[in-house]
């Protein structure tokens, strides 16, 4: 008998687990599993939305890194942003936390201002920045010209559009600085005050306590950076169509890049295959080295030992 | 004794010692240092929405100069952008998309949270990662196939339903966040109420959910925001029926619109910006909480 209920509690107790995890289960079914198989099933057939599918085998493929124009400079711009626009971010994010810890005098009025500009829309920010950096009215080049210093053309300048959007990155930092302060009021203060005591320096005080004790928090803004600039699409496109001036209402034809495909970001490369030259193959390529890439640091994320989020207890 | 000895200063009343000045004014300096930087950093992060602002207050003709402060103040120009066809159905369109959209995920995320922090069941850890690993992805990897799905199957393009229908089916983000927040919730809760005789349902409705509000705030907050500032799912789904369009797609058009009109282009920005920043004000404390609960950005 105390076999049966034990059984009857059981599937009860799978049935209340089903129940609950049931909204998760049908959406990870119909908007990842199946969708993710699908795009490696369209990967190898030529797809154009009018005509059936046809088997291709590998020349989406072999057309994706051979002959589109735009994988490899994408490819190129993403490492750009992923060293310099991702580990500037960091390093200014630590800098303004610690900035903000030290800060003893309306701490919560430069906190709300330091934090304000990462919630502003990524479209509103970005049009903003056009045109606080555009070359013929902007703000930014008026002072810079009255103080005597060359101004660049920023996203009108295929060498400096990068860092125009680097820019409006940093601008937009706030997250980091919410974390970094929360790892940094976390530091035990007896391990400053023994390091005083020892005679430390300020910068020896950060080398060797600071530091080691917010290392996770650095590897985690890091990775966490990294997979961000694998979705990073909407500021550049955006930079991109009001620098080139070509906007004449969203939805128009923009081919994505400018200035000389120094905007192109892999995300963008999906759009451009898939809903501008209806090569929805090809696209499925260009999505599935995007979905390679950003569970590779995914993984990173989740190793079991010394992961930075821990999927256990 | 332990109480004078934190309190050296009494102990010894009378002139400060050299020592003690040089420390001060090291203090002060220290002090002047921080707080200078403080303000340089201030200014950075607040100048551009000062210049924004004060462009869009400008006259068409002065917008076309270098001036950083507008002669006369062009309120009007705010009434422009409000009059342009399509304005008030973009807003429209995107209250539903981010109101509808944050109801739905909180409901639907809540339970699978709930689950994944306190129930035992064989394949937890999996889905777990499975979560994470959907949290990570670029919404680029799935929107072919989804959008042959939406669009010649259902269709349904030409509308905001693809991006608010899948919200009824847990969102990897919301479900992350609240199961971070629910695991603070102490075990011996949950077994009272089960000596109480309530079920799982009643225990969620009744012990969980009242316990998890700034959890839940947070994500709803978060999920608003992902809403309004969404670009891509608009431009996918909605681009060819401008009668779908959201703020953060139709803003763009602006600048079409507008040709060389920074002024009007600046105050529709603004308009698109102030009320993400209103709602931030009245829920500062719900947003950061969910910021250092998770780690990672909405």
């Amino acid at each position: 008998m105390s076999t049966v209920t034990l059984a009857s509690k059981r599937r009860r107790s799978a049935l209340r687990t089903a129940a609950f995890m049931s909204p998760w289960l049908i959406g990870f079914a119909v908007f990842f599993a199946y969708p993710l198989i699908s795009t490696v099933y369209f990967s190898f057939m030529h797809y154009d939305g009018f005509r059936p599918p046809t088997w291709s085998g590998t020349k989406n493929w072999t057309y994706v890194f051979e002959h589109y124009p735009f994988f490899w400079p994408a490819m190129r711009n993403t490492l750009w942003l992923v060293v310099v626009m991702v580990s500037l971010r960091v390093v200014f994010g630590l800098g303004i936390g610690m900035l903000i810890t030290k800060i003893k005098t309306g701490t919560g009025v430069f906190r709300t201002l330091f934090y304000l500009p990462y919630l502003a829309p990524p479209v509103a920010a970005t049009m903003a920045f056009a045109f606080l950096l555009n070359p013929g009215t902007g703000p930014v080049n008026s002072i810079l010209e009255k103080a005597g210093i060359p101004a660049p053309g920023w996203f009108n300048d295929p060498t400096w559009s990068k860092p125009a959007l680097t820019l409006l990155a940093l601008w937009g930092v706030g997250d980091l600085m919410v974390i970094f302060m929360a790892a940094l009021l976390d530091v035990p203060a007896e391990q400053y005050e023994a390091a005083e005591l020892d005679g430390a320096s300020a910068w020896q005080r950060f080398r060797f306590v600071t530091l080691p004790n917010i290392s996770p928090i650095v590897m985690f803004a890091v990775v966490t950076g990294v997979i961000q600039t694998m979705q990073y699409y909407t500021q550049p496109l955006i930079a991109g169509k009001v620098a080139s001036g070509v906007i004449q209402g969203a939805g128009t034809q923009f081919e994505p890049g400018y200035p000389e495909k120094s905007t192109l970001t892999l995300p963008q490369l999906v759009y451009n295959l898939g809903f501008q030259r209806f090569d929805y193959g090809s696209a499925c390529v260009v999505a599935l080295v995007l979905f390679a890439l950003s569970m590779a640091f995914t993984a990173l994320l989740m190793r079991r030992r010394g992961g930075l989020i821990q999927a256990g207890d | 004794m332990t109480q004078v000895l934190d309190r050296p200063a009494e102990l010894a009343p009378g002139p400060l010692s050299a020592a003690e000045r040089t420390a001060r004014r090291k203090a002060l300096l220290n002090w002047v240092a921080v707080h200078s930087l403080g303000v340089a950093a201030a200014l950075f992060f607040t100048l551009p929405f000062v210049f924004v602002f004060l462009t869009s207050l400008m006259s068409d003709t002065q917008a076309l100069s270098r001036d950083l402060i507008p002669h006369t103040w062009e309120w009007g120009n705010y009434r422009k952008v409000f009059d342009t066809p399509g304005f008030l159905t973009w807003w429209k369109n995107t209250l539903l998309y981010a109101g509808l959209g944050t109801v739905l995920t909180v409901v639907s995320s809540l339970p699978v949270a709930y689950a994944l922090a306190k129930f035992r069941f064989r394949g937890r850890n999996l889905s777990l990662m499975l979560v994470i690993s959907m949290m990570m992805l670029p919404p680029q990897v799935v929107v072919i196939p989804m959008y042959l799905f939406w669009a010649k199957q259902l269709d349904l393009s030409g509308t905001l339903w693809p991006l608010i229908v899948p919200m009824a089916f847990g969102d990897a983000f919301s479900i992350f966040l609240l199961r971070q927040f629910l695991m603070t919730i102490p075990n011996e809760y949950l077994d009272a109420a089960k000596v109480d005789g309530c079920g799982d349902l009643r225990t969620l409705l009744r012990v969980v959910l009242p316990m998890a509000r700034p959890g839940i705030a947070a994500v709803a907050l978060f999920q608003f925001f992902y809403a309004w500032n969404d670009y891509f799912g608009p431009q996918i789904y909605a681009s060819e029926n401008p009668g779908a369009w959201t703020l953060s797609y139709g803003l763009e058009s602006f600048k079409g619109m507008h040709h060389t009109d920074w002024n009007l282009t600046m105050a529709a920005t603004v308009l698109v910006m102030a009320p993400v920043i209103l709602v931030f004000f009245f829920a500062q404390k719900a947003f950061v909480e969910g910021v250092t609960l998770t780690g990672v950005k909405g």
